[in-house]
């Protein structure tokens, strides 16, 4: 019987990463996880502790799947605490994924953010020429940089790492960077996800010099399935209307870069 | 006559006569415009109380393999001060807010707060069956049920609806108190009080442990209640509890509604499902000759 992606899975953790000390990824099998989107998310039932959206992390492994998730609140910092042989409870896949252009692609993360990135770095093609830019505040805080080389391995492709400090990579902000790449190049799609206001900086690059543009987006969330309303932003609702939007879309969106809501649907500046 | 969607609920004026339940939704204004344009003939706000109120951590929803969901977000809100400045510019879209509180008081302050903005109705949340000292603790206390009433309806000109549910006072004496305390309509039922136990890891999966099950296992409970309302009482209706096809909408009005509420449809078929439901309401009535709602509101009773 197919499963319905709206019941809870339990799946049991196989393996713990260590990528920074913030940062885990946790690995485990699954029918239908591995093959999710790149942008598509699911919900991560934490038992006891909370249940938080997660983007679907690709694995090694195949019928493998994972999260990697950063600690900061009560339920991520739950979910990195996760052992191996723990069980969490999974739905999903949920949203929409990433629209799939061919030629040059940017691609730019920073964070948890890389995971769609990774993910939608198994779907480009072999002739495409990819540039991956990596955001960092510092040294200890990079990740994936290998695997994304590793991915890539058949293209024509650049990972390029930065850190706010200079303590690896270049010295700076992601996005400068990504100014720099757009001014020098043209790309055919650039696709951004990371905090948000690197995410607004880099549609507002790409968009204004007309060059097409989706960003996976991030709100708070507590059904995720287009029920509670707690991810609206403007009238679009995040988990079901994304998580994916076109700059062309954003640039319209007068919440996106500027505000996001609390548990209690406050706006708050970002 | 070419059939019209429009329909009155008592002193209620609607172009069409499917809503947006309370609870779904409903925290942005541009939300409820494109409710609007989607064909939704009036939104209710979520349950908005004096404070805003976070709710519960997640989990607050699941999906119940037999169908349907079990809620306990908890009532969260902005608090009704925040969000009456949110719908301040509303024009266009009828909103009925929903207001929750333990003491008339609580909503007596609220409607103050709503005096600047264009409300097309309250909805007095008496049956939230998950939140403690509000919902339905309010609803099973008929002295309580009368005195808020009869507040509301001294603070404000706005037409005033009671949703109930399914308490342990039974939903009939709590609508006749309603009635008796000057209400000017009733939505009937709220979810009903539920939860769902993990067997793999052998506790309850909400947070809150209890939530309100809602969705198309409890439209055939719903129903019952808005035909047992209509016979007993001459009360205008909307009826709300998982309604998800146009079929579902006319057995409502069959059965004494001038209007009904949607929510889980929406997690179910999203927000198309609102001109799903009206097209097929149309449809039906140009088959059965009638030209409004109204001609069809309670006529399963008559036979």
């Amino acid at each position: 019987m197919q499963r319905n992606y709206n019941h809870t899975t339990i799946v049991t953790i196989e393996k713990v990463i260590d990528e920074t000390p913030t940062v885990r990824t946790l690995v485990f099998s699954d029918d239908v996880m591995p093959s999710v989107l790149p942008g598509q998310f699911a919900m991560v039932w934490i038992p006891g502790i909370n249940e938080l959206p997660m983007s679907v992390m690709i694995s090694d492994e195949s019928g493998k799947a994972a999260f990697t998730v950063r600690k900061h609140g009560v339920a991520s910092t739950g979910l990195f605490n996760v052992k191996v042989g723990q069980q969490i409870g999974i739905r999903g896949p949920y949203g929409n994924s990433f629209d799939l252009k061919e030629g040059k692609l940017l691609l730019v993360g920073g964070g948890t953010g890389l995971v769609p990135m990774m993910r939608l770095l198994t779907h480009v093609k072999h002739t495409d020429d990819v540039t991956v830019l990596i955001g960092a505040k510092s040294k200890n805080e990079v990740f994936f940089e290998e695997l994304a080389n590793r991915l890539l391995t058949n293209n024509t492709h650049k990972v390029i790492v930065s850190t706010d400090d200079g303590s690896y990579g270049e010295k700076g902000f992601v996005t400068d960077l990504v100014e720099k790449h757009l001014n020098q190049t043209k790309y055919d799609a650039v696709y951004v996800c990371g905090p948000e206001i690197m995410m607004y900086k880099t549609v507002q690059s790409a968009h204004s010099r007309g060059v097409f543009v989706q960003a996976s987006l991030e709100r708070m969330m507590k059904c995720g399935v287009g029920i509670c309303g707690s991810c609206c932003m403007g009238e679009d609702l995040v988990c079901k209307d994304g998580t994916v939007f076109d700059g062309e879309h954003l640039s319209q969106n007068k919440e996106f870069g500027n505000y996001h809501r609390n548990k209690a649907g406050i706006l708050e500046n970002y | 006559m070419e059939p019209d969607l429009t329909t009155s609920i008592g002193p209620i004026q609607l172009n069409k006569p499917v809503m947006l339940a309370s609870g779904i939704l409903g925290i942005s204004l541009d939300v409820f415009n494109r409710l609007y344009r989607s064909g939704a003939g009036a939104v209710v706000t979520k349950s908005l109380s004096t404070e805003p109120w976070e709710g519960y951590p997640n989990p607050t929803i699941f999906s119940v393999k037999g169908g349907g969901w079990i809620n306990a977000v908890g009532l969260s809100n902005p608090g009704a001060e925040n969000f009456a400045k949110m719908i301040e510019p509303n024009k266009d879209v009828p909103i009925i807010v929903s207001l929750v509180g333990s003491i008339p008081e609580d909503f007596e302050k609220m409607i103050q707060q709503f005096e600047n903005c264009k409300v097309a109705a309250y909805e007095l949340n008496l049956s939230c069956p998950h939140v403690a000292k509000v919902g339905l603790e309010v609803g099973d206390d008929p002295e309580l049920v009368k005195k808020i009433v009869s507040t509301v309806k001294n603070s404000t000109n706005v037409p005033v609806i009671a949703k109930v549910g399914l308490g342990t006072t039974h939903y009939l004496n709590t609508v006749g108190t309603a009635i008796e305390s000057g209400i000017d309509a009733i939505t009937a039922i709220n979810t009903v009080r539920a939860m769902a136990i993990d067997v793999e890891t052998q506790r309850p999966i909400l947070s809150n442990k209890f939530g309100g099950l809602s969705g198309t296992p409890i439209k055939p409970i719903a129903l019952r209640c808005v035909y047992e309302i209509s016979s007993k009482y001459d009360i205008p209706i909307i009826g709300c509890g998982g309604i998800s096809t146009w079929e579902d909408a006319v057995e409502f009005f069959l059965a004494g509604a001038s209007a009904i509420q949607l929510g889980s449809a929406i997690g179910d078929n999203w927000i198309d499902v609102f001109d799903e439901i009206n097209t097929g309401i149309l449809q039906y009535m140009e088959k059965k000759n009638y030209s409004k709602i109204k001609e069809m509101v309670g006529l399963a009773k008559k036979l």
